[in-house]
């Protein structure tokens, strides 16, 4: 075969397997927009559910997302960029301890959700007393994406360039300096693809969210009062109320929209500070 | 940390500044003694009983082959081997008066009274000036107006203020291979050291680039002692007042011959220091 029809077979091979990838995608889209496109308007957004949500709107379920989402982020931010930063800055990366980390963070990544679902019940819910609530929720959605971002945000941290440490040792500037000033700015786009990644995964998330936050379709008036979560509300017209295929997927189509615009959202965020961090501050 | 804002305080500076009284001498850098000193890492030896004498204000080359633990015993110096796991120092080194492997020396301080530089430029993401303005502020200094003069005086000692004066804010990583180098030259001398350590400053340099930072080292001679290690014998010939000649022996770095220029390139009796310099070996 010769070289130029090696390379022509190997293109088409590839465009073939694009369009393998695309189709699914493109035919699921093409599903929602067909059934949820009618429903979608403003009433539908800002409407309350009615008739088990056959009919009506979702915005008490976007108000709750909103919330556990929040709770969720608030949580396993800080503390999964506190454990990377210490994994990946102080601790020594051959000790058994940080291996050890590591290897557990890799484990409790391939937790089923559901497990992580009992678990939130069982901890937050009776043990701690929160109840089914949007606390709970949004508790138990951050111990299931939290080895994520602290494995994103250790691989972000740890592309940083050594040379600059080194620099920075021989300088004798404090290792804290040099986390705010240089470390974390230039790791922030690494460290905002794992916050997005968690955000898509809490935001689609279902099975942790029946057994913690619940599926009480009223609009939560704080933390502690249960409330549905708009894949929770997809999972249940999906599966409980004949008749409610066309709002399922209306909602569905919202919650795509909410997942690009929090993913723009975070990234464009840490592209922000990292500039403002890294550029001039003063004069 | 008081290196930095109150010069004046330093007990070193002070024994310099009497020695200069008496002797009359322009230099206030002290020498940089090194007795029998070991690098291993785990259990490979990098450089093994390494004694060298560099005079205060002097400069001294460190040459010799790749793998022969010059960059090793450079970084045992201010102790950047203190941060390779599984390193261990042994032997005796001082600086001036300072005794840089007893325990009780703090690192702060060892490490402000010398600037080093890498062997790539290693300018942080910042901006030109917050690459000077970054380490001073991390030390103490606050005053706006004395950090803009310093981040000036620093950038003029190293001949880059004319080059980069119209673009302070902009990003250090966006200049030159050449300017970067110098800027980390400036970014170390704005720490006001007595001592400067050069890896391999020019190796990842142009010829041109490499003249100007050649020039630069030959005008810092007196004010700062210097030990610089350097592949370019032409280079060391140039610019070294004295030369430590480095092997390998057996898998292990050692140190063959140290003297001044003419002792080492004109005069040397070693035989692996004549094949060296002469270009038969290495």
């Amino acid at each position: 075969m010769s070289i130029a029809r090696r390379d022509w077979l190997f293109a088409m091979t590839g465009a073939v397997l694009v369009f393998l990838v695309v189709l699914p995608l493109a035919a699921m889209l093409f599903d929602l927009l067909r059934l949820g496109l009618p429903v979608l308007g403003w009433e539908f957004l800002l409407g309350e559910p009615e008739n088990a949500g056959r009919a009506g709107g979702i915005f008490p379920l976007l108000v709750s997302t909103g919330w556990i989402l929040l709770v969720c982020l608030a949580v396993s931010v800080p503390v999964g960029l506190g454990c990377a930063v210490f994994l990946s800055e102080w601790l020594p990366p051959q000790s058994t301890l940080s291996r050890g980390i590591g290897l557990s963070l890799d484990a409790l990544s391939g937790v089923p959700s559901i497990i992580f679902g009992l678990f939130g019940y069982q901890v937050f819910a009776i043990t701690l007393g929160m109840g089914f609530s949007i606390l709970s929720g949004g508790l138990a959605l951050a111990c299931m994406v939290l080895p994520f971002i602290v494995r994103t945000s250790q691989q972000a941290l740890s592309a940083v360039p050594d040379s600059y440490r080194q620099a920075a040792r021989a300088l004798s500037l404090s290792r804290t300096g040099m986390l705010w000033r240089v470390v974390l700015p230039s790791a922030s786009p690494g460290i905002a693809a794992g916050v997005v990644l968690a955000t898509g995964r809490a935001l689609g998330e279902t099975a942790v969210l029946i057994f913690t936050a619940g599926y009480v379709m009223r609009q939560p008036g704080s933390v502690l009062d249960s409330g549905r979560a708009l894949a929770v509300h997809i999972y249940d017209l999906a599966t409980n109320v004949t008749g409610g295929t066309g709002h399922g997927a209306a909602t569905a189509l919202v919650l795509l929209a909410l997942i690009l615009m929090a993913t723009t959202g975070v990234r464009s965020g840490a592209g922000l500070w990292s500039r403002s961090m890294l550029e001039e501050k003063q004069q | 940390m008081n290196g930095i804002t109150q010069p004046a305080m330093d007990p070193v500076r002070e024994e310099s500044r009497e020695q200069e009284a008496v002797t009359g001498s322009q230099s206030v850098a002290p020498g940089i003694r090194i007795d029998e000193v070991s690098v291993f890492y785990g259990q490979h030896c990098a450089i093994q009983k390494a004694s060298l004498e560099v005079r205060p204000g002097q400069l001294m080359a460190l040459v010799g082959p790749s793998g022969c633990g010059k960059t090793s015993l450079l970084h045992s110096i201010n102790r950047l081997t203190d941060s390779v796991p599984g390193c261990r120092v042994s032997g005796e080194t001082r600086v001036g008066n300072l005794s840089v492997n007893d325990p009780a020396t703090a690192l702060g301080e060892l490490r402000t009274r010398i600037g080093m530089v890498f062997q790539q430029p290693n300018p942080f993401p910042l901006s030109v000036a917050d690459n000077i303005r970054f380490p001073l502020r991390e030390h103490g200094l606050r005053d706006r107006a004395e950090l803009n003069r310093r981040v000036e005086k620093a950038l003029r000692a190293v001949g880059l203020w004319d080059e980069v004066k119209d673009r302070l804010q902009k990003p250090a990583l966006g200049l030159s291979g050449g300017q970067q180098q110098r800027l980390c030259l400036a970014r170390a001398l704005a720490m006001e050291p007595q001592v400067l350590l050069l890896d391999e400053p020019c190796s990842a340099l142009d010829p041109i680039a490499t003249e100007t930072i050649e020039q630069l080292i030959r005008s810092l001679k007196g004010q700062y002692t210097v030990l610089m290690v350097t592949h370019n014998l032409a280079q060391a010939r140039r610019i070294a007042d004295s030369v430590t000649v480095c092997w390998v022996d057996e898998g292990c770095g050692c140190v063959v011959e140290s003297g001044s220029r003419e002792a080492i390139f004109v005069n040397s009796s070693h035989p692996v220091t004549r094949a060296y310099c002469s270009g038969e070996k290495g």
